[in-house]
Order: C-alpha cells, then structure tokens, then sequence
C-alpha cells in the first residue's frame, strides 16, 4: 500500500473526529472508523508504520486512538 | 425462447388532469352516474364513464385549453354547447355527449380541420397512431364541402434538424398540445405561436429550426403531438409499432419507466410510461431517444481472451472465457493469497447482477474486496444518512416535492443530471414554491424561464460544510429551529452538542465569508428561508459528495433537516439525487466492501451467520479493499485480479494515470461490457454484457423505488448478465443455480429486512415498490421517518469544517470542477454511440472571461490544463456561467482526460474521489497534452487488436 496516503487518510479521520467535544467518543470514533473501513493489509501497514517510527507523520489524536484500541486493530496474522 | 409480456393498450387519455381533491362529485354522462374528484372536467368524469368525448387539443397530461371545440356536450340547464374540457364538474349535472346537433357541430369543426390537412393517410407515417384521423372517424365526416384548393398550409417546410424527431407544419393543426407540454410538462419554454388567426404556426425559439432553438428534445411535444407533426424518425423509417412492453430507463437515477415499443424484437421507439410513479408519462432525450447504442456495430458480441494487453484478442466460447477466467482467478488467490482478487460493479447494473457480484466475492472468492461505482459518487450518502437518520437513502418520493413550499438545491445540476425530476421540481415553483441554490456554477436552475431562484450561494468549491455550517449557525443563533420537533425526535444531548458547536462565531456567516465567497446577507436571508418558509426539501447530487468532506456534508445537510422538522412527511426532506439507474440498488445489495445486503456491517456475527447459512459457506469478517485502495494494493503487488462488469474505472475514475498504471500491474482484469471501453483494453478475459433491452430484472431508483427491467430482446452474446455471473462462481467452483432473476430476488427478500415484502409477482401487482416493503409497510413506504427514525432518535454530529489540502497557489491558480451535460451519459461508453453527440461531441473547459484574457484565450481555442496529477487539453468555452477563478469541465469523452487532471484526493470517511476540486493552471495550447498523445496510440493499438478478433470466429454457443 502506498504508507504517505495511509497516513493522509488516518489523519483525514482524525481531523473529523478532533472536533468531537467527548474526547473518549473522539479516540474511539478514529479507531473504530479505521477497524470498521479498512481492509487489513491497511491496518497492517499503519500500524507498521507507528511501531517502526513512533507515527511519524500521524496526527497525535490518531495515534493515541490506535494506541487506546490497538488489539481491535490489529488483524489476525 | 424468451415470453414477452405484451401490454394491451389499455392507457386511457382522460382528456385533462386528475385533480388532488378528495371531494367527490357525482354527475350524469348520457344517463349514466359517475362519482369524480372535485374538479374534474366533464370531459374526465365521461371518459371516467367510459364515454370518450371527442377531442383534439386536450390531453390528460396538460391543463384543459378549450380550443378545438371538438369536445362540446350539451349540459341541462346550460346554454349553448359548452367544451367539456373546460366545464367543471357539478353535483347532479345531466350532461349529454351525443346529438344530432352535437354531431353536425363536430362535424363542422372537422371538415375545417382536414380542408387544411393533407389527405395522405394511406402513406402518412402515423397512419393507424393519430388522433386527427380518429377524430374523423369518430365525428363520421364524409365530406369536406370547402374544397381544398383554398389558402392553405400543405406547402409548410419540413423541420428535420432534430436527429430524433422531425416537425411537418403541414400537418399540424395548431392545437398548441406541442407548445403546452414544453410550458407544463418540460418547462422549457422553447415553443410558442407565430402570428395569429390563419397565420398561426408553431414556431421553437424564434422561427428557428429545433436544433437552433432552446429545445432539449425531451420528446413532450412528440407524445403530445396528435397528429403526424411532431413525429419520431424511427417511426417514420419503421412504421408505428406493432406492442409495447413496460421497462425502465437505464440511464439517470430518475429511473422513469418507458414503453419500449416493437415490431418483431426491434425496438421502434421509447415512450414514457404514464402510469410510470417516477415520471409520470415524462422523458428525457437520454431515456426517450438514446437507446440506439444497443444495436450499435460496436457491441463486442463474443467472449475473448488474450494472455498479455500487447496480444490480439482471441475470440472464444462463453465456456472457454469463463473457465480461463475462473482458472486465472484460482491462480492467483493461490499464488498470492485469497485477498489478492475482488470485483467492482456498476450502478449500471440490475439489482439481480449486483447481488450476485457480491455474493461471488464473498462466497466464491472468499474475501470482501467488492466494491461499486457509488464508491465514487454517492458513498458519504450512505455513511452520513446512515449516521444520522439510522438508513442509508433518501427520505422521500419524487412526488413529494409538489408538497415543497421551499427546494433547495446543494451541489446539483438537475436540468442536466436529472431533467425528468427538474421538471416536476420547476413545475412546483412555478406554482409559487422558493428555490434556494447552492452551487459554485449559475447551473440554469438557477434561472430559467418562470424559474429564479430566491437565494443563489454561489460558493468557492470545496467549502459546503462552512456553508452549511454558517446556515445552521443563522438558523440556531436566530431562533429559527423547530426546538419542540428535534427534542422530541432526536438524541436531546447530540442536539444540545450541535448547537453548541454551530452557535460558535466562527461558524457565522460573516466569520466565514472570506473562506466561502458567498456574502453572509446571502447566507442568512437563504437559512431564515429554510428554516420558515414551510417545507422545506433538500434535493443535492456529488457537488456536495465529491470532496474530502463529502460525508461532513451530508452529516450537516440531515442536521439541517432535522433542526428544522423538516423530515417525515411529504414536502420535505434529504433527498441525494442519484447519478446512474441504479446507485441506490446497487448499494442496497451489499456491493460495498464493508458491508452485506442491507446496510449490514460484515463485522456483525449474526448478519454474517444468516448469510453463511443461506448461502452454505463460511465468510470473512475483515472489510475488503475500496477502489482506491485496490489499485494502492495492485501497485504494492498484493492485488492482481479484478472483475468488472459495467464499470469503466480508466475513464471515470480520478488521476487516470494512476489507475491505468495499476490495471497494468494486475495479472487478470476480466471486463464484462457493452463495448470495448477504456478499462477493457487494460483487460485480459472480455465477457460481452447484455443491455437493458436484452435482459430481466429491476432497479432501484434515487427514490427507493424498484421497478422491472424487461426483456424486449435476445442478448446479442447470447447471455444476460446475470447469467454470467452465475456461470463465472459455478467455475470458481462455488455453486449458484438460479432460473430466473426472480428467483434472485426472492434470495434477497429472504436475508433483507427492508426487502421481505419485494418479489417480481409484488412489483407486477403494485407496478412498482419502494422499500422498505415488509410487514410493516407491506406496499412499500414513499415518505420515510414518518414516526420515528430509523436509528429510533435522530443523531445530530458536529461539522467542522476542514479545508481540503488541494490548495490553489501561483502554479495553479484557478479551481477546476466537473459535472455533466444533459444529452451525455456518464462515461459515454452509451450517448457517444447516439446522435446526442449533435449536442456535445466533446467536453470543453468552461472559463471565465476574466480568467481567459489574462491569459489570451478566445473561444473555441485549445488550452493546456495542468494540475498536480496530469496534463490534458481542451477547447475554452469562455462564460460567466463559472465565476472568475473556477473552471469547469465534463468527462464524457476519453480522449478529453478529463480525469488525468483530477486528484487521488478523497472523503475522509468513504475515499469518495475529490473530483470537484482541483487546482489547475490553464494556458494556450498548439497541440494535445503528452497523456493524450499517449492515449491515442494505445487507443489505436488496442482497436488493432480487437479488428483482427472480431470477425474472425463468431461467437460459439
């Protein structure tokens, strides 16, 4: 998958669910759309991606949503 | 062998309208008792009676006009003979129809008729089809006495410039039914009267040829039309028609229902059905005229295969076709995993098709990469209906917009994209209904004859949610919300939450001007309408879909709704127009990767068992890849088969260089078509596709309404496409077995809550359904959210508003926005194989004439358009219809690359393609962009290709 879009779009649903003003229904809305709405070559790659470089590029709301919900994200190998 | 439900011409031409009144009247018609609504005519209430008055210039689909005078009656206690098509109904009325007087008066009026009429019946191509000549019949004329060598019209030039239809003012006896339909019906206006008494003659435009004038060939002045004056050229090449067979149209979401009309299995000619709910007797000139590309040499009508795109085509057997595509799919998921193959279907596919595509993936192939073309237009509709309103659908029928006292058009182009349901929405404001636009483009809905809107938003792509955002903020700031209907129907703290979100001063229109260019007086006299000018409807298209915050703005059109009560009864509502025949089915049927059959998340254990049960075979609980996110996969290695059936991604898709470059890296593309589109040349197994004329099933319209497709022909490959698909999984070795699509759809009603109600015995009953049809609703429901929300209480979800990163800058200054034209289709792959091509036989940027001098551009010149994903060019339409700083184009025709242009950009919550906002810099071009150069040696090389195949074996049963 191409990593830069997959950054973009995570932090496109971050951006959406920033604005939320229930910051716990933030976090899980950006987890939940991303379990919800990705296959999970795309999942994998991200999260990929946030163990190699910490979430280089990911805004934090993204990054802390996936690392409250890490377990639902992570597909079966 | 193929049965064909032959109609028996049983329409019955009332002579004026049915009126909405309750009421009822009764009356005497030549001593018989007759009990009709309140306002109907005598001539209705007979005709009711079954007695037809003679009539030439009324016509139930048009107000009385009271001008043949064909149509007198005697009336008790009435002097004189008044018309029956313009004498209202009474209580207790003794009305007489046949006279001796009655008849000489008859007549009299016919014998002036036909001393001006040609007497060539005989050979007259509408001959056996004309009122003129029934009328003759019915009055009993024998004899003409004034002779026919008087003044006359019979040396009256024929109007042949419309590609359609053809005008014999010879012929005509200025009954203004021609004149009348373009007003009532169409509401262009394009007709009038010439002169006046003797001299009068039907004049479109200003005494200029059809083609000249403002005519949009909808075909309304030819169903008119009681003579052979207005007449179809097929007929006249043909003959009239010998039966008809009720269908439905397969171009725009409108879904209008036509009868085709046939002699032996060809087509004559399409006209629209009048008991038809979507369009009530009303065309366009896609649906009425274009249907020629059915039978155009064009049509691929063997399977072929090839090994690599730089091979010929092989013609082959369906059997050999489908086995080395099944053979090719089994490879790959062997060789590079079950996840590495998935399918796209097409909003131009039955419900039956769909259905099955889905269930092949899931079932045959394993996986849930199945996607569709509502991918790219309509899918934040889904997400944010399905949010905030509990379904993903429109709330209303289109009859509901009569019921309108406020229409507000976001991000649509209905003349164009809709022009059926435009005209019923332009018939209600003409009766007085305000029309709000929201739109970048001065679309002609804005102002059209009879037609300005109130409130014209002419906004800067890309900021509808601050739009929306700063109508919410006037409509809570100002008091304006209907408080008793949102706390009753909705989630009380989303509400509040909402509230507190818009009333915030950035959310003000003046806040917002600048980032909107739409003046905040503008902003707020348009939401005080909203709000309290009584119903109000939201009807929007992919203006408002196709951004990256597509889904926000959806979210933030249902907030709207439901912060003013308007949603739940007729006349108001959230109601996405939809682009092709059968996005809202198409949807319905699980072709999204996520979710089954009704909206139903894959990751639900009890959906998924129903389903495995069912259908005897375990399925996977991941989502599947979306479009996009297929050609990202088939460019890292992963993907590498794909099934496509009535989708053309190498047009319609943005940054074609992008998804031909991932059709290239795939191992297996198996195209199902009509013709060898763009993405067919990309493709390895080329299965032919059946048209809508040469198959059974149904689509569901942009009003929930499922209406039969109806097989006319044989398919011109021998199979429907449904029957591909089935051959397809039985070779995949997942077993499907289905006689009829009816049996499919009886599959669908039996694991779809919405659709229990649904079976082709139903549809044939009730003529057509809207879902939800079940127990519930067990004759289809028209108004949704009538109670309750389908979630139960409506949610309220903040919008903020997030600009789009696609930024203008000195490298690219200006906005590029596309859309459609009314006499093209989508990709074209159908209206360019139609003479619709008189009208629009290539796509041209539209640009201001600010913009264009700055840069030398005249008219008609050839310009370079540049963004950060491609280069192509284009003839400069120079118009202020577009706004200094915004261009605009279509993507009806490959070679315009249209979408070379457009960016990978897309909707947060669906990856619905950004295709309305680009960045582009536009200057003087000699010649095509590089791209294009490209694209014609490819184009060229595969039509190499396909020449030495075709014809060299046919196709093998």
């Amino acid at each position: 998958m191409n990593l830069n879009k997959l950054i973009e779009m995570a932090n496109q649903i971050g951006r959406y669910h920033a604005a939320l003003p229930d910051r716990a229904e933030a976090l899980t809305g950006t987890a939940m759309h991303i379990r919800r709405f990705w296959e999970p070559r795309m999942r994998r790659e991200l999260l990929a991606h946030i163990d190699a470089t910490g979430g280089e590029g990911l805004e934090p709301i993204v990054i802390e949503a996936i690392g409250a919900n890490r377990a639902e994200l992570q597909p079966a190998q | 062998m193929t049965t064909i439900p032959i109609n028996t011409r049983t329409d019955v031409d009332y002579g004026t309208p049915l009126p909405t009144s309750t009421e009822t009247i009764t009356l005497s018609i030549d001593g018989v008792d007759v009990t009709v609504p309140k306002g109907s005519s005598v001539m209705r209430a007979a005709a009711t009676a079954g007695v037809m008055v003679p009539k030439l210039c009324a016509t139930d689909s048009l107000k009385s006009f009271g001008s043949c005078r064909l149509c007198l009656v005697e009336i008790d206690g009435r002097k004189g003979y008044p018309a029956s098509c313009t004498t209202p109904v009474e209580a207790g009325m003794q009305v007489r129809t046949q006279s001796k007087k009655l008849g000489d008066l008859r007549r009299g009026v016919m014998e002036l008729y036909i001393s001006d009429h040609p007497l060539d019946c005989l050979t007259c191509s509408a001959n056996g089809d004309c009122e003129l000549q029934d009328m003759a019949g019915a009055v009993g004329l024998r004899e003409v006495r004034y002779g026919y060598e008087g003044e006359n019209h019979l040396d009256a030039k024929k109007d042949t410039s419309n590609p359609y239809f053809e005008f014999d003012p010879a012929k005509c006896i200025v009954c203004q039914r021609c004149v009348r339909a373009c007003e009532e019906v169409q509401g262009t206006f394009a007709l009038t009267v010439d002169g006046r008494g003797f001299a009068s003659k039907i004049s479109p435009g200003q005494m200029e040829s059809f083609m000249e004038s403002e005519c949009v060939s909808c075909g309304a002045c030819v169903q008119a039309c009681p003579t052979a004056t207005l007449i179809e050229k097929t007929v006249v090449d043909a003959g009239t028609p010998d039966y008809d067979v009720v269908t439905t149209c397969a171009y725009c979401g409108v879904g209008c229902s036509f009868k085709a009309e046939m002699k032996g299995r060809e087509v004559v000619r399409m006209t629209p059905y009048k008991d038809g709910m979507a369009n009530h007797g009303h065309s366009c000139v896609k649906g009425r005229f274009a249907w020629g590309y059915a039978t155009h040499k064009d049509r691929i009508t063997t399977p072929m295969i090839r090994k690599k795109i730089t091979d010929p085509w092989t013609p082959v057997s369906w059997d050999e076709a489908i086995t080395y595509a099944a053979s090719e799919f089994k490879r790959l998921q062997s060789q590079y995993g079950r996840g590495s193959v998935g399918a796209i279907s097409s909003s131009r596919c039955t419900n039956e098709e769909t259905y099955l595509m889905q269930k092949l993936v899931r079932a045959a192939f394993g996986n849930n990469n199945i996607d569709t073309c509502a991918r790219v237009c309509h899918s934040p509709t889904g997400f944010g209906l399905k949010t905030t309103l509990g379904e993903s659908a429109g709330t209303q029928n289109f009859d509901s917009v009569q019921h309108a006292d406020v229409i507000v058009v976001i991000g649509a182009n209905p003349t164009d994209g809709h022009p059926v349901f435009a005209s019923a929405m332009k018939r209600r404001i003409r009766e007085g209904a305000k029309l709000i636009v929201i739109d970048p483009r001065r679309t002609d809905i804005v102002r059209s004859p009879h037609i300005e809107a109130s409130h014209h938003l002419q906004l800067r792509p890309g900021t509808n949610v601050a739009v929306l955002n700063a109508l919410a903020h006037v409509i809570v700031t100002e008091g304006l919300a209907d408080d008793a209907f949102a706390l009753a129907r909705c989630e009380p703290a989303s509400y509040a939450q909402w509230k507190d979100f818009v009333s915030k001063p950035e959310n003000s229109p003046e806040a917002l001007e600048a980032e909107t260019w739409v003046p905040a007086s503008v902003v707020r006299g348009a939401a005080r309408l909203y709000a309290s000018g009584g119903n109000a409807a939201i009807y929007y298209g992919l203006g408002v879909t196709e951004h990256s915050q597509g889904s926000t703005a959806v979210l933030g059109i249902a907030n709207l709704a439901m912060a003013t009560g308007n949603l739940g009864r007729p006349g108001v509502g959230v109601n996405p127009l939809r682009g092709q025949n059968n996005v809202q089915g198409s949807c319905d049927m699980g072709s999204f990767p996520h979710e089954l059959p009704g909206y139903r998340h894959v990751l639900d254990d009890s959906v998924r068992a129903l389903f495995e049960g069912r259908w005897n075979v375990s399925l996977e609980k991941e989502p599947g890849l979306r479009i996009p996110n297929m050609f990202d996969a088939a460019l890292d290695g992963s993907f590498k088969g794909l099934y496509l059936e009535g989708e053309d991604i190498a047009q319609s898709d943005p940054d074609t260089t992008h998804v031909t470059a991932a059709l290239e890296a795939m191992e297996c593309i198996v195209v199902q078509d009509l013709f060898l589109n763009e993405t067919a040349k990309f493709a390895h197994v080329f299965l032919p596709g059946s048209s809508f004329l040469e198959k059974n099933g149904t689509f569901t319209n942009a009003e929930r309404r499922i209406s039969r497709v109806r097989k006319v022909m044989e398919p011109v490959a021998g199979k429907e496409d449904w029957q591909v698909t089935v051959a397809l999984a039985n070779a995949l070795g997942y077993p499907m077995h289905y006689n009829h699509p009816s049996e499919i759809m009886d599959e669908i009603a039996s694991l779809t809550p919405t659709f229990t109600g649904v079976s082709y015995a139903r549809i044939e009953e009730l003529g057509s359904i809207q879902w939800p049809c079940n127990d519930a609703a067990p004759e289809g429901t028209p108004v949704m959210h009538e109670q309750q929300f389908v979630r139960g209480k409506g949610k309220f979800v903040p919008t903020q508003y997030v600009p789009t990163t696609e930024k203008v800058n000195r490298k690219y200054p200006l906005i590029l926005t596309t859309g459609r034209i009314l006499s093209q289709y989508n990709v074209g792959a159908q209206t360019r194989r139609t003479s619709n091509v008189e009208w629009h036989n290539e796509d041209r940027l539209e640009i201001h004439p600010h913009d264009a001098e700055e840069r030398g551009i005249h008219e008609g010149d050839q310009v370079s358009v540049t963004s950060r994903a491609g280069e192509t060019s284009l003839r400069a339409h120079i118009t202020d219809r577009v706004q200094p700083g915004i261009v605009y184009t279509t993507f009806h025709h490959p070679e315009s690359g249209a979408n070379v242009i457009t960016t990978e950009n897309s909707d947060w919550a669906t990856n619905c393609p950004e295709y309305k906002v680009t960045a582009v810099q536009v200057s003087p071009a000699l010649k095509g962009s590089e791209w294009q150069e490209r694209f014609q040696s490819f184009t060229s090389e595969q039509l190499g290709h396909l020449e030495r195949a075709v014809g060299v074996r046919s196709p093998k049963p």
